[in-house]
């Protein structure tokens, strides 16, 4: 059970942390100067955004609760539950984003997550 | 027209920079703590031990430098393109990490490996034909 929950907060909370630091980044608007000033500015008006506070948080929890499962569990068993952070991705895209997740988009979704767990399988 | 062909192709180029960068820094970070080696952060003498040699290992810095500018190039990326295409399309690094192995470390992919490595292409390729954004700028 303990294990389910830290699995939960692996994929839900990291992919949670992305989805937020991605709303911030879509309020601070387009980056179209990408010169060093032009960049530092975007990331400072990022900071200024709650939605980046409120990511980072959760990809901290996400990354502490990586940690908190390796200390438990063998890396093969544990790493392939982070392929499943593609397809909770992408409804987090459709859902919590607004995107237009396309059928095309969620096979290409599919694929990868497959492919990730296979990768990570394949290691030994 | 242009600026959909300006879009894609700035959205690309990010995405390479994060897919180069990212498992780069990995490597480098990895490679530098390994050198350090093992050091006891019981005391506050191991802690600043540690410290000191992590802030002067040319590695280390190089590694936070990869990593710094995967996550700067993942944020502004963000500021245009669709989270659920960025994030499939990123999944290239998996690739990455088994070419740079096979090819520069010389570490043995295992065929499954190799066949997830395809799987994934594939999936970044299918996910690469759809639209890098679906909402309105803001």
């Amino acid at each position: 059970m303990r294990q389910l929950i830290l699995y939960l907060l692996i994929v839900g909370a990291g992919t949670g942390g992305e989805l937020c630091v991605s709303r911030a980044m879509k309020a601070v608007g387009e980056a179209k100067d990408f010169r060093p000033v032009a960049v530092a500015g975007v990331i400072a008006r990022a900071l200024r955004v709650s939605w980046m506070w409120a990511g980072l948080t959760l990809m901290g929890i996400a990354f502490f609760s990586l940690l908190m499962a390796l200390s438990r569990e063998n890396v093969s068993l544990v790493v392939p539950v982070t392929a499943m952070s593609y397809a909770a991705g992408a409804l987090g895209g459709k859902f919590f984003l607004g995107e237009q997740v396309t059928p095309r988009r969620w096979g290409g979704v599919l694929l990868v997550c497959i492919g990730v767990a296979v990768v990570i399988m394949g290691r030994r | 027209m242009k600026s959909a062909h300006g879009l894609h192709f700035k959205t690309y180029l990010l995405i390479f920079l994060m897919v180069i960068f990212g498992p780069l820094g990995n490597v480098l970070l990895g490679k530098g703590m390994k050198r350090i080696g093992t050091v006891s952060i019981g005391t506050t003498a191991g802690v600043i031990d540690l410290l000191s040699r992590v802030l002067t290992s040319g590695t280390i810095w190089l590694g936070i430098g990869s990593l710094i500018t995967f996550f700067v190039a993942y944020m502004l990326v963000l500021t245009w393109a669709d989270y659920s295409y960025v994030q499939p399309a990123s999944a290239a690094a998996y690739g990455m990490v088994a070419l740079l192995g096979h090819f520069m470390l010389r570490e043995v992919v295992t065929p499954t490996r190799w066949a997830g490595v395809i799987l994934i292409c594939v999936g970044v390729l299918v996910v690469g034909h759809t639209p890098p954004r679906t909402t309105e700028p803001n």
